[in-house]
């Protein structure tokens, strides 16, 4: 019996593309069919639109912060006999909160020493270290045309094994982190590896599967953290597990007093290795292949259910290293169910933004992670909710995904042939 | 299980075309590893005692006495019907025949009975049926309009991911508009245009922009949980007795429907949103198979090309019928805010949308179907905590995990493959 999805007829043949496979489809086939004509627009778009798009976000993200800043609101108030006070302090609240971003993600330039002064940028890609293998997670899965919305389920099994390892099971330094590693991995790859298996024997929907599968982890790992016996700190009563063992903790890369640790190398190991394994590797092609038309790879002879299988299965360990990172590097003194802090679902957002690319992942973690470290000290200093850094993050995501409305909006012409007259035809065309 | 012979088609019949043998074991198997469960609990783990059930609530006027039964014999009833409708449906799959629905309703109904025995087994309290039910109804609310909303949007070929944010967005904006003004109904209203907003932004890029409308769903429920938690947290929290109490919608009680014992208070004793729900889920129903509409909106999601080879114009009705799933959607974010909980929360609906997604696949696109699903999500959602009071042996963790695993079963089990709208997900670029 073959898969209805794979035998169903396709009705526009202009449209090769199946469903369920965002950032992807780039084919080489000519003539490209529009949709993939629009999608290698929106993947080829010029570093220009990437900017403007930045731009466009963090303007739209300024006239919110002006919209809700009191002193605005109440030099609004007498907007008609005095509207320069109002211009100020919409200046006042929205550069405040900029400059607070800057400072708290990049570089501090109030800082007495340079140390001090470069942490915020450390702090960037602390925190950019689990967006990227999340984000590299969910898009080798978009890679095959599935949709992995169980980052948080596989983050939480993945950061429950790996933490069982790192404060109960003693080993020699090294060896317990490689372990801890490892294993923490290994239940990401299963969490994961349920679903594809799921969607390949009976075909149960994965953006179901896996969205169920993040609430089953979540209770899971809550109960666990009630009980002596599994996760909760040997004599306590608080849902948390005991502290890492130091053996287990990535060690700090840049000494002491920054707290980037080793797993953003192991990001970058991560980012390598996804591109080596889909560019370069038979199952990477195979894994395209189905991506982009599972039609043509049955066709062709790919064992499309094995592929859905180990796709899920990699794509969950990689998901699984960002839980790992989370309990081995970032927050080392004990987990608690909400150790994955939405990065499973942010992940979704880099992968997208990076186009499930590799330098792409690893570019938009490292924007997003600056917009997060940015986002807290835009909270502590300015008091702009860090709710902010979700609008302007979504919004990125948006205007990158529409050239043309960001074209629009600047009244760019269109890469290759723009006259005037033609242009509007062109873009839909395109 | 025994290899298939040549045994199944009579012999006798003079002239016998050759029939292909389709035998799904799926169901068998299913209700097979539920029989199990059912062994596990009532036999091995078996808690002695008697169980009460009582089926009316204090305001009924009809009173049906509270219900004992004793535990051990309820187990041993039950445990045998469980494992003989897997045998009956094992052996329909044997001679490749369906396992008829309401025969697993059966199954799934007796599972339910001999669960709440086992639970409240020796507990002094009796389960509360009724409350059990209307909370399942009122929990089923918002999941209900958001799947009428994804039946629609990926009927006329838009996915719709953002269902979660339109019921965010409605929660929201009725909140503050039903505070501002103090007219819940404006509140309704408001949560409506919220969803077709959100629907707008939607549309626009997925229709006019081609963007990848799992894309646009994913980043719009961003949008949404951003936009609402930063104006909570600036606008709402500070001001909370101005622009978050709205005034709440009472319970209407419908004369005669709502004395019928046990139908009546889990139907007939609610607030105006829920009689809202068995409009919208009829009108829908009718509106998508009964109509010239829903016939049109239906050939734009399954071939738009042929849609528009008959002068159906494809861009406008997705445009328009993506708004107005977003509109009843938005409807259900207002019964946070107007119907049960009350005040507006960040992210209050709490993954409600893709709940709602499951249903609708769950549900296989079809309005009634997607509802009941919706309707099963909201009491296995209740079902916790009903037990919780009861005082329940299982981890209270382990019974919220319970809708969520039942819906893998169902989803792996039951559903299987499931063909969606062909053209659902694919943006239409007319030639």
């Amino acid at each position: 019996m073959t898969d209805p999805k794979v035998t169903q007829s396709e009705p526009a043949p202009g449209s090769t593309d199946t469903q369920l496979e965002p950032g992807q489809a780039r084919n080489e086939v000519a003539p490209p069919s529009r949709s993939q004509q629009v999608l290698r627009d929106i993947l080829g778009g010029s570093a220009m639109i990437s900017v403007l798009a930045v731009v466009l976000a963090l303007l739209a993200g300024g006239i919110l912060i002006a919209l809700t800043d009191k002193d605005v609101q109440a030099a609004a108030g007498y907007f008609f006999s005095r509207p320069a006070d109002t211009f100020r302090a919409i200046w006042d609240a929205v550069a405040g909160a900029y400059v607070a971003l800057f400072q708290g993600s990049i570089y501090n330039f109030r800082a007495d020493d340079f140390v001090r002064g470069i942490r915020p940028l450390t702090e960037t890609l602390k925190f950019a270290t689990p967006l990227i293998t999340a984000g590299l997670g969910v898009a080798l899965a978009f890679r095959v045309g599935l949709f992995n919305i169980g980052g948080r389920g596989q983050m939480l099994v993945a950061a429950g094994a790996a933490g069982y390892i790192g404060f109960a099971v003693p080993l020699p330094p090294g060896i317990h982190l490689v372990v801890a590693v490892l294993v923490g991995m290994l239940a990401g790859a299963i969490w994961g590896g349920i679903v594809g298996l799921l969607k390949a024997r009976t075909g149960a929907h994965e953006v179901i599967v896996t969205i169920m599968l993040n609430y089953v982890a979540f209770y899971l790992i809550s109960y666990l953290l009630t009980q002596q016996w599994a996760l909760q700190a040997p004599g306590s009563t608080n849902p948390k597990s005991a502290a890492m063992l130091p053996t287990a903790v990535f060690p700090k890369i840049l000494g002491e007093q920054f707290n980037l640790h080793l797993g953003f190398i192991v990001a970058i190991a991560a980012t390598i290795w996804f591109w080596y394994f889909i560019n370069r590797s038979s199952m990477g092609f195979r894994f395209r292949a189905v991506g982009e038309n599972p039609n043509a790879a049955q066709v062709a002879g790919i064992k499309v259910k094995s592929v859905y299988v180990w796709a899920m299965v990699f794509s969950g360990a990689l998901v699984g290293l960002a839980g790992v990172n989370q309990v081995l590097g970032t927050v080392t003194s004990g987990f608690t169910a909400t150790i994955d802090a939405s990065i499973g679902f942010d992940a979704i957002t880099v992968a997208l933004l990076g186009r499930s690319r590799p330098v792409g992942v690893f570019v938009a973690g490292v924007l997003f992670g600056a917009l997060k470290a940015g986002g807290y000290s835009m909270q502590a200093a300015q008091g702009v909710p860090i709710d902010i850094v979700l609008v302007v993050q979504s919004l990125i995501v948006l205007f990158i995904a529409a050239p043309p409305l960001v074209r629009a909006i600047f009244r760019l012409p269109v890469p290759g042939t723009a006259p005037k007259s033609r242009t509007r035809k062109l873009e839909v065309a395109k | 299980m025994s290899v298939a012979t040549g045994s199944v088609t009579p012999s006798s019949a003079p002239i016998e075309l050759e029939k292909a043998v389709v035998r799904n074991w799926k169901p068998p198997i299913g209700l097979g590893i539920f029989a199990l469960i059912g062994i596990l609990l009532f036999v091995v783990f078996a808690r002695p005692g008697a169980t009460s059930f009582r089926f009316s609530t204090d305001g009924d006027q009809i009173q049906i006495p509270i219900w004992v039964v004793d535990a051990g014999a309820v187990y041993i009833v039950v445990t045998i019907l469980l494992i003989a409708i897997a045998a009956v449906s094992a052996f329909l799959a044997y001679r490749a025949r369906r396992t008829p629905i309401w025969l697993i309703a059966v199954f799934a109904a007796l599972f339910m009975f001999g669960f709440l025995t086992w639970a409240a087994a020796g507990a002094s309290l009796p389960v509360q049926i009724a409350s059990l039910l209307v909370g399942a109804v009122s929990l089923s609310v918002p999941l209900v309009f958001g799947a009428l909303g994804g039946v629609i949007s990926e009927r006329v070929g838009v996915v719709n991911v953002a269902i979660e944010g339109q019921l965010l967005a409605g929660a929201f904006v009725s909140a503050l508009v039903a505070s501002a003004t103090g007219m819940q109904f404006l509140g309704l209203l408001a949560a409506m245009v919220a969803g077709v907003l959100v629907s707008f932004v939607l549309a626009a890029f997925s229709i006019k922009y081609f963007v990848d409308q799992v894309i646009v769903g994913v980043v719009l429920n961003v949008l949404v949980v951003g936009l609402t938690s930063f104006l909570f947290s600036t606008l709402l929290a500070p001001n909370a007795a101005l622009l978050n109490s709205p005034p709440r919608f009472d319970r209407i009680e419908i004369p005669l429907l709502s004395q019928i014992p046990i139908i009546g208070p889990v139907f007939f004793r609610q607030t105006i949103i829920v009689y809202l729900v068995y409009i919208a889920v009829f009108v829908v129903w009718f509106a998508l198979f009964k109509t010239r509409w829903g016939l049109r909106l239906r050939s734009v999601g399954e071939h738009p090309q042929a849609a528009d080879t008959v002068g159906i114009n494809v861009a406008r009705t997705r445009f328009w019928n993506v708004s107005l799933a977003g509109a009843i959607a938005g409807l259900g974010g207002a019964y946070y805010t107007l119907g049960s909980v009350g005040a507006f929360n960040k992210e209050m609906t709490a993954g409600a949308g893709f709940i709602a997604l499951a249903a609708v696949i769950f549900g296989r696109w079809d309005p009634i179907r997607a509802t009941l699903a919706a309707l099963l999500f909201g009491f296995a959602l209740n079902l916790q905590y009903a037990l919780s009071v009861i005082g329940s042996p299982v981890p209270s963790e382990f019974m919220l995990m319970v809708p969520y695993l039942v819906t893998i079963f169902a989803v792996a089990g039951l559903v299987g493959y499931v063909r969606g709208p062909a053209a659902a997900g694919k943006p239409y670029v007319k030639s």
